[in-house]
């Protein structure tokens, strides 16, 4: 969130994102008019605020374009790049309307004959990715459900990370099973605790699901292009910095946070 | 037991007499997890949830439900963190015996639209949320149960959009496509249970719950429903089966 929050502040435009699943980082990008593309298998924020009203605004009128992959495919597309090659195969999206949304295209196994789907390698030019502790050299571990971090690190042209903790080279060394992304894929390191609030970073903090329902009532009661451009002038342009933005929901929302994740993760 | 069943709870009691003990099930957040964890704590003690945020084994704490795939309550104890991706490998090699999955839209076919209403992609009259791992679930677990409320503008003739492919034109044509195995066996819907014709893989009504016809449903329907040579009529919700439902989701956060 701190590296999305700074792509807003720099009020950069004519963005492609891809990421499996999407939620009010692509709005808050959606609603700036930063992305003009997005690539995902999902957005909205989470069962109890329904479909994503920010997201039907703009894909519904047209001012950005959704393009939709299933997790999986979207997966083997990362994984693709990571492993240096052009796709990989799958037997997943075959028969469904998404193979044409993408332009998936099919082969034919060269041994069988059997007709396979070929989910095209992704390179990003730049990943923006948040772990849990990373050294000065940049191997970064990450706690907790992995995601599809460690491929998109390695698909990637250029990447940035935030980390919320950063160790001694030692103490990754103590844990090389945990470290998933070696330091010499990483261009550029950043120190920031609760790099990825109001989101949740496994046993350090919990989502904040009471901001989420205060953000999709305002924009319930005030309409999208209001209420959003009002957090984004609240939350992204009058705070100098990630610290300052932090202080908008005070030290001890911060803490409930953390006592959240300490009563759902105790043994970190 | 007090207080009269909901539609949820109707659902998520059905879905769960669906699974089997031993097996495993991709299940999604809501009324499909819950019909799951209801399976595990009754008849199931050894069913395998898997959660597509990358989450295997987790268990379900009353009142502790997850409102997304990949959040730390979602992940309760779980016994493997592999990765979304490889998640959904564990699926495509056939390891997955069940999907439990809602949708928006659904046709005579068992093919869910949960991706955009109207004929044009590119130009939707509403955009939905996507098929998240939907698309891989229907087209990688050995079994597909579909679980949804029964309104006449959910059964449509055929789905706009084809997210997540079950038997497709029917006749083979989800075998043609390459899809090896898996497809739809059973919808559970608010007023009955369905399958699908072996040859044509039309639905057909399979069981009415207590109290319905065969007529109200196809006046719910948007497409011709065959019918099973016998159409069985479901046992009720005990109140076994409720009071651990219940005690699940004690706020009633998605029981309703």
């Amino acid at each position: 969130m701190a590296l999305v929050r700074e792509l807003l502040r720099q009020r950069r435009t004519g963005l492609t994102v891809s990421r499996n699943l999407m939620c009010t980082e692509g709005e808050l990008l959606m609603a700036a008019g930063a992305v003009e593309r997005v690539v995902t298998a999902w957005m909205s924020i989470g069962l109890p605020w329904g479909v994503s009203k920010v997201m039907r605004h703009h894909v519904e009128t047209g001012k950005v374009a959704l393009e939709e992959w299933s997790h999986l495919a979207f997966g083997l597309r990362f994984r693709a790049a990571a492993m240096g090659v052009p796709f990989l195969p799958t037997l997943t999206m075959l028969g469904s309307d998404l193979m044409d949304v993408g332009g998936m295209k099919t082969i034919q196994d060269p041994y069988t004959g059997e007709t396979l789907a070929a989910a095209p390698a992704l390179f990003p030019d730049v990943a923006l990715l948040h772990v849990s502790r990373a050294d000065r050299l940049g191997n970064c571990q990450i706690d907790g459900y992995p995601h599809m971090d460690a491929d998109m690190a390695r698909a990637a042209t250029t990447v940035i990370i935030t980390t919320e903790e950063l160790v001694t080279e030692e103490e990754i060394r103590r844990r090389p099973d945990r470290t998933v992304i070696p330091g010499f894929l990483v261009d550029a390191l950043v120190l920031q605790p609760f790099g990825a609030y109001p989101h949740e970073v496994w046993g350090r903090y919990h989502a904040d699901f009471d901001h989420f329902a205060e953000y999709t009532a305002d924009i319930d009661a005030r309409g999208v292009t209001t209420a959003v451009g009002d957090y984004l002038a609240r939350y992204v342009h009058a705070p100098a910095t990630f610290d300052d933005y932090l202080g908008l929901f005070g030290g001890e929302r911060l803490k409930r946070a953390q006592d959240a994740a300490k009563e759902l993760v105790p043994d970190l | 037991m007090s207080g009269a069943v909901t539609p949820s709870e109707l659902l998520a009691v059905m879905g769960s007499r669906q699974l089997q003990d031993d097996t495993t099930v991709f299940a999604g957040v809501g009324v499909p997890l819950l019909a799951a964890a209801l399976a595990q704590q009754r008849h199931a003690p050894r069913l395998t949830m898997v959660i597509e945020g990358g989450i295997i084994g987790p268990q379900i704490r009353p009142g502790r439900l997850p409102i997304s795939t990949n959040e730390m309550r979602a992940a309760h104890r779980a016994q493997m963190l592999p990765g979304i991706t490889d998640t959904f490998l564990f699926a495509q090699r056939g390891f997955l015996d069940y999907g439990f999955m809602g949708g928006a839209q659904i046709d005579q076919f068992g093919n869910i639209n949960t991706s955009v209403v109207g004929a044009d992609y590119w130009k939707p009259k509403v955009r939905l949320p996507g098929t998240g791992g939907a698309n891989d679930i229907a087209s990688l677990c050995r079994e597909v149960i579909i679980l949804t409320a029964h309104e006449k503008r959910r059964f449509v003739p055929r789905v706009d959009f084809v997210t997540s492919p079950a038997w497709l034109g029917g006749d083979g044509s989800r075998r043609q496509a390459g899809l090896l195995f898996g497809g739809v066996s059973r919808v559970v819907t608010t007023l009955g249970i369905f399958g699908f014709e072996p040859e044509t893989r039309r639905m057909r009504i399979e069981a009415t719950h207590p109290g319905v016809s065969p007529q109200q449903i196809r006046e719910n329907t948007g497409f011709p429903l065959g019918e099973a040579e016998r159409i069985a009529v479901t046992e009720p919700p005990s109140d076994d089966e409720l009071s651990i439902l219940r005690a699940l989701d004690p706020e009633r956060r998605f029981l309703g």
